[in-house]
């Protein structure tokens, strides 16, 4: 199966919300009870029962007011930083296509993919104590359809291919679009599999970092202290071993001023 | 229809290839489980919401819904829904606050009890009989027979399917009802006028798909981008096509976020805007001549006693009234020189140089050169610069192969003005040459899922199924009623297609009474009107109120939400002696003895609560906002014991005839005599039984051109349609849905050989398939198409190819034969001039009852001198107007999000919508939040002179005060989707955006005016 690329033409956006309910019809998440706190975007951030958000940003510049709606989830990148630190063998684990799978009946809460994720996405449940995220419907790849949101975009904000065909897809449309039009997600991490256009810098957009990166601690942790704490731990028992084998068992001191007897 | 998992998959799988995305099947991810809709069973139905008419897969194992998700086959939403349709899921039995048993309040009750079906029908034909004996008069006060039931309304429903509202409207009509209204009332009643008058039919001229053939989009009296979202993928796509797509809305909204023009306007003064466009397209000379010559009006000559409003104190001339400080107020029009100069023939006299300063253009252009930029931006409040980039950008279309359109909803009907506003840009589009033409038209953005069908099916008081005129009190015989509705003309050019009129009231009456009764015993069962009088919903509640009511139904409808002054409508309802109301939760209306305010000891009113089947719970068609009908499937029951409306329908008139066969009663006659042939072994509402009945038979032997029709043959279309009484149908313009070929309506071909987007295979539009009307106007006088690269219809010497044409004749340049495009207009042609309507033949800016300014900026009149004034005529205590009124200095409108619905009565139940939207909020600018002192999410109220209702305060850059006439006027606006019944009904917190509305409806149609009203903002303490 090739690799795929999820594509949000945020210019493409009328924040229907049909992405949101999608998802959560699909995975069958429950709905929470909400606030309005002064803004059409609900719920106010991700969270465990709501893997796809739509952000809602206004902004003026002199007469112009612009209103911005991006769709926000896992970035699905190539080089996982949750993948990275989680401990629970199998429990993250990257598909073929491109999916960053979180299963979350494996999760043992621990959190450490949501410190090592550029972009802090996955989300801390205190009622399971498991962390949950978007799988880009991996399920649904398997069977040959597209994740549900991009099937439920009514504008073509969300879609969905193979990689080469839709990184050119993202090029063609900044370029057409002109202005200070971007492409973000194929050149940050690594390469991630959901990337977007964007009608401005990457930097005009909340909860979007401009150069996202796995925390240097993921790093340091795994290239450098646990192998580092790994060799002293091999070393620390190798050390003894070779220390047993050549000088032998320890051997109790007789008591002071005594003969030793043969 | 049913689709096993395999060919749901090959379609997707093809659907999903043919987009180019090509997927493989080799190995699948080996840690997936098997997917929820690994072995269901698909059936195909089409959303409940709005009128985009998106058709949803329903996913079911053993008869329970598992999932659904957008139908890929569907041309019109591809796959793709909004965040309502991705809910479905949460509507069927799956929800525990579905209805599932019939409940009923006792007089002064606190509570429902649960009673079986037949205990409630028993009793609620029971109060049928009484109520209807009671109030029964066979004539009027003038003498003349009217064969009516004064003392039963009945509101509802856009919801149910057609060959639902057919029967409903029957059962209705041969009780002997005239009080009978619906949603369309409220939303679109003004549409059908406007449309009508302008071009002969009342309905969205193209349809969704046609948008993305258009140059240049405006957007102004609706957001598309909210309200109908799947419409936007056809925006989307004839914007990546170079078009430009323009909004002007009181507010920077969804919609403004994706338009390369956003201008501001207050709410109330499109005509001014309108009026604006107007001169600027003929200052510039910025219109398609030919077109405007041929196909309009504008050459001909009007009485030259006429008088224009600049030279008439703002009126036109023939007023009848007194004049007051205001104006004229609660006039009416004599309109003996709203008419054309005639030849020693007969036919009109015109003026093809379009020069004469009585032809209809000149006298256009004198009544629009008052709209000058500087006045226009007064009254707006819309910057100079901003009109003219929107002219300039909108006007450009006049162009012979550049197609405008305009999208419009309830921003424009929902005004006093409001089939003016339509009006002015009917002659806009006129003048452009817009019409008729792919990517052109006035679409009509309807907002319920068979808000068209409802309407069609005649459930409004003034017409019957198939926009016959409801009959006079004067029209005594069948022939005269025909003679008052069937239009002649003297231009043999003109097909004038109501000249068929008699045929299609005999058939209607056939579809009423069959064979039972002659055709006169059939009209006289019929109930009359009394004439100028109006039946329409607020009137209903002003009647209610006084306690004119015994009996009413609200039939899958929240009238506690959705009417106008809704203290009113809540207070007008605890007068009644018993009200049916059928819904699938409860609801406001159905529970408004326990609401906020009302003390149910005091209240006697009978409830019946009728738990009815979802949309997906039975099967039948409906008819989106591009008059496409589409067949629906039943993918499971209904939860419970609840059932289709249809069966109600049919269970109820079973046993009110019964009781009347029984006991005898007033005029029994229409009861008894009515056929009802809609069960069968296995329902006993059968839709496609009843879908027959609407389409029509023979009902005996005919011949015609030389072929024989066998009695009980389905009626081929409507010009086989005779006024001898030997066909019956329900509804004309239906006819050809379902004929000897099939359901024409399930059909769902995927071909377009138009390329236009026609899918002349997919569904079925009426009338008789045409996907574009007027399309005679897209092509010139020789039948070539004035858009070469999008062609509708073009004449290849015999026949015309492409779309239905509206008309086959040949063109009209023929010699034998040829016809003028607006076939339903008794001239032939469009109306630029309409005398037709009661407040004008010209649109002319008035204020909105309630608004801002001491003065009408264009003229001593006020406001529409012709409309009802409510706040005179009826309940004082309620009916309070407060304009500008130091208590209430802010301008109000109300509208909608996309994640709701009307009034909410199903998205707030669905928790995944209210967790999208969960308050009732009021916007407001930075500007006003500081003077008050509001900050972001602050708890507020919000104040009008009829009532209050709690809101979060959302303070948007989007709101900007505006500059009228030199002083700082503040707008706001409120969504009306939440009510005290759900969510917190123990809170019983005021919600309802319509308790602030005023009752006042505009001069045509009574359309309430709920876009521009007059408020106050107040924080909340604590």
């Amino acid at each position: 199966m090739s690799e795929k690329i999820m594509l949000v033409d945020v210019t493409k956006c009328t924040a229907c919300r049909s992405c949101q309910v999608a998802c959560k019809n699909w995975n069958g998440l429950p709905a929470d009870r909400t606030k309005n706190r002064g803004s059409f975007q609900n719920p106010a951030d991700l969270n465990p029962h709501n893997y796809t958000l739509i952000r809602f940003q206004e902004e003026e510049s002199g007469d112009a007011i612009k209103w911005l709606f991006r769709n926000d989830k896992c970035f699905h990148c190539t080089d996982p930083g949750c993948m990275k630190v989680c401990p629970v063998p199998g429990c993250i684990y990257k598909t073929p296509q491109g999916a960053v799978v979180l299963d979350s009946t494996k999760c043992i809460g621990c959190k450490y993919c949501y410190h090592a994720c550029p972009f802090a996405v996955p989300r801390f449940d205190a009622a399971t104590e498991k962390m949950y995220k978007c799988t880009l419907c991996h399920d649904r790849l398997a069977e040959g359809l597209i994740p549900a949101c991009a099937k439920a975009c009514p504008t073509g904000a969300i879609t969905f291919g193979d990689k080469p065909a839709m990184v050119q897809a993202a090029y063609a449309r900044a370029q057409a679009l002109g202005g200070s039009a971007t492409v973000y997600g194929d050149k940050v991490v690594g390469g991630t599999h959901v990337m977007y256009v964007l009608e401005k810098p990457p930097a005009a957009y909340e909860h979007l970092p401009v150069n996202p990166k796995i925390s240097p601690l993921v790093f340091l942790w795994k290239d450098l202290f646990k192998p580092l704490s790994l060799l002293s731990l091999l070393g620390g028992i190798g050390g003894s071993l070779l220390y047993y084998v050549i000088k032998g068992p320890k051997k109790p001191k007789f008591e002071e001023g005594g003969e030793r007897h043969e | 229809m049913n689709i096993t998992r395999r060919q749901f998959l090959k379609t997707t799988g093809a659907t999903v290839a043919a987009g180019g995305i090509g997927l493989s099947f080799d190995k699948p991810d080996a840690h997936a489980a098997p997917t929820k809709i690994a072995d269901t069973t698909v059936t195909t139905t089409i959303c409940p919401y709005c009128s985009v008419g998106c058709s949803i897969l329903v996913h079911t194992k053993n008869g329970k819904v598992v999932y659904t998700e957008g139908d890929p086959d569907s041309p019109i939403n591809q796959g793709s829904l909004c965040s309502k349709g991705s809910s479905l899921f949460q509507l069927s039995h799956n929800n525990p606050d579905r209805l599932k048993k019939p409940l009923y309040r006792a007089p002064g009750s606190s509570t429902w009890e649960e009673k079986s079906w037949d205990w409630m029908l028993d009793r609620i034909a029971r109060n049928i009989k009484k109520s209807r004996d009671e109030s029964f008069t066979k004539t009027n006060g003038k003498g003349q027979i009217v064969n009516r039931t004064e003392g039963i309304a009945s509101v509802g429903s856009a919801a149910m399917d057609n060959e639902e509202c057919f029967v409903y409207q029957k059962f209705l009509r041969t009780l002997g009802l005239v009080y009978i209204e619906h949603q369309a009332r409220l939303c679109h009643s003004s549409t059908v006028p406007a449309l009508a008058e302008s071009f002969g039919r009342g309905a969205m001229t193209n349809h969704w798909i046609d948008l993305r053939n258009s140059d240049c989009i405006l957007v102004m009296g609706s957001n598309p981008a909210e309200n109908h979202p799947v419409a936007f993928k056809w925006i989307q796509q004839a914007i990546d096509k170079g078009a430009t797509l323009i909004c002007v809305d009181p507010r920077f909204t969804r919609t403004a976020a994706k338009a390369h023009i956003y201008a501001p306007l207050r709410s109330g003064t499109d005509i001014a805007f309108l009026g604006g466009m107007i001169k600027y397209i003929l200052d510039n000379n910025l219109y398609f001549e030919e077109y405007v010559r041929e196909y309009t009006n504008a050459s001909f000559l009007v009485h030259p006693d006429f008088k224009l409003p600049g030279d008439n104190d703002g009126v036109f001339s023939g007023i009848i009234g007194t004049k007051t400080q205001e104006g004229y107020v609660g006039a009416k029009y004599d309109k003996t020189t709203w008419v054309f100069q005639k030849n020693d023939d007969g036919t009109i006299k015109k003026d093809p140089t379009m020069q004469d300063p009585h032809c209809v253009l000149q006298l256009l252009k004198k009544h629009y050169s008052r709209y000058t930029i500087e006045k226009v931006s007064d009254i707006t409040g819309t910057p100079k610069d901003k009109l003219l980039e929107v002219y300039k950008a909108y006007c450009a279309t006049g162009k012979p192969d550049k197609a405008g359109t305009e999208l419009y909803a309830m921003g424009w009907t929902q005004h006093t003005v409001g089939v003016q506003n339509i009006r002015a840009m009917c002659i806009v589009q006129l003048l452009l040459g817009n019409m008729g033409i792919a990517g052109g038209g006035i679409n009509a953005m309807r907002g319920e899922s068979n808000v068209q069908g409802s309407t069609d099916h005649g459930l409004l008081f003034h017409i019957l199924p198939g926009y016959l005129k409801t009959p006079t009190a004067s029209q005594a015989t069948l022939q005269a009623y025909n003679e008052a509705n069937t239009p002649t003309t003297s231009d043999p050019r003109s097909a004038n297609w109501w000249g068929n009129f008699p045929k299609y009231s005999a058939s209607l009456l056939r579809s009423m009474f069959g064979l039972n009764a002659t055709l006169e015993e059939a009209y006289e069962y019929l109930p009359k009107i009394d004439d100028g009088a109006n039946y329409s919903w607020l009137t209903i509640f002003d009647r209610m109120y006084k306690g004119q009511f015994t009996g009413f139904f609200a039939w899958g409808q929240n009238p506690a939400c959705s009417g106008p002054n809704a203290h009113k409508t809540r207070k007008a309802m605890a007068k009644l002696k018993w009200m049916v109301n059928v819904n699938i939760f409860d609801n406001e209306t159905g529970s408004f003895w326990q609401g906020p305010g009302m003390n149910p000891q005091e209240i006697q009113t009978e409830v019946f609560m009728l738990p009815c089947a979802a949309s997906f719970e039975k099967e039948g068609s409906l008819t989106n906002s591009g008059r496409w009908m589409q067949w629906r499937y039943k993918a499971c029951d209904p939860p419970g014991e609840a059932m289709p409306d249809g069966e109600i329908i049919c269970e109820l008139f079973r046993r009110v005839r019964e009781l009347y066969e029984k006991e005898g009663g007033a005029y029994p006659e229409p009861i008894l005599k009515a056929t009802w042939n809609y069960g069968s072994d296995k329902h006993l509402f059968d839709a496609h039984a009843t879908a027959k009945e609407i389409n029509g038979y023979f009902l005996e032997d005919k011949e015609i051109e030389g072929t024989l029709y066998k009695k009980g043959t389905l009626v081929p279309s409507f010009k086989y349609l005779q006024a001898d009484g030997s066909t019956s149908c329900g509804c004309w313009v239906y006819c050809a849905s379902y004929t000897e070929k099939g359901n024409m309506a399930a059909r769902r071909g995927k071909d377009d050989p138009s390329g236009i987007g026609l899918y002349p295979t997919w569904a079925w539009a009426w009338p008789v398939n045409r996907r574009i009307l007027y399309n005679r106007a897209s092509v010139d006088p020789t039948g070539k198409p004035y858009a070469p690269k999008k062609p509708v219809i073009v004449w290849d010497g015999t026949t015309w190819k492409g779309d239905v044409p509206d008309g086959p004749w040949p063109p009209l340049a023929s010699e034998k034969d040829g016809k003028l495009p607006f076939i339903m207009k008794p001239d032939g042609v469009a109306s630029i001039f309409g005398p037709g309507l009661v407040d004008g033949p010209f649109p002319e800016h008035y204020e909105p009852l309630e608004c801002p300014v001491e003065k009408n900026a264009l003229s001593p009149q006020f406001m529409n001198p012709i409309v009802k004034r409510w706040d005179k005529d009826g309940v004082p205590e309620l009916d309070i107007r407060a304009t500008c009124d130091p208590r209430f200095p802010i301008v109000c409108s109300t509208y909608r999000v996309s994640e709701h619905w009307q009034t909410g009565v199903m998205t707030r139940w669905t928790p995944w919508l209210l967790e999208l939207q969960p308050e009732m909020f009021v916007e407001m600018s930075r500007e006003l939040a500081a003077l008050k002192g509001i900050k972001n999410g602050d708890k507020v109220m919000v104040k009008s002179a009829r009532g209050e209702v709690a809101a979060v305060a959302i303070v948007t850059r989007r709101f900007k005060p505006f500059t009228i006439a030199g002083n700082t006027v503040h707008q706001v606006g409120i969504p009306w989707h939440y009510g005290w019944r759900y969510p917190d009904p123990e809170k019983k917190e005021l919600r309802s955006a319509n308790l602030l509305t005023p009752s006042i409806g505009d001069a045509n149609t009574m359309i309430p005016e709920s876009k521009a009203f007059m408020v106050d903002i107040v924080r909340k303490e604590g």
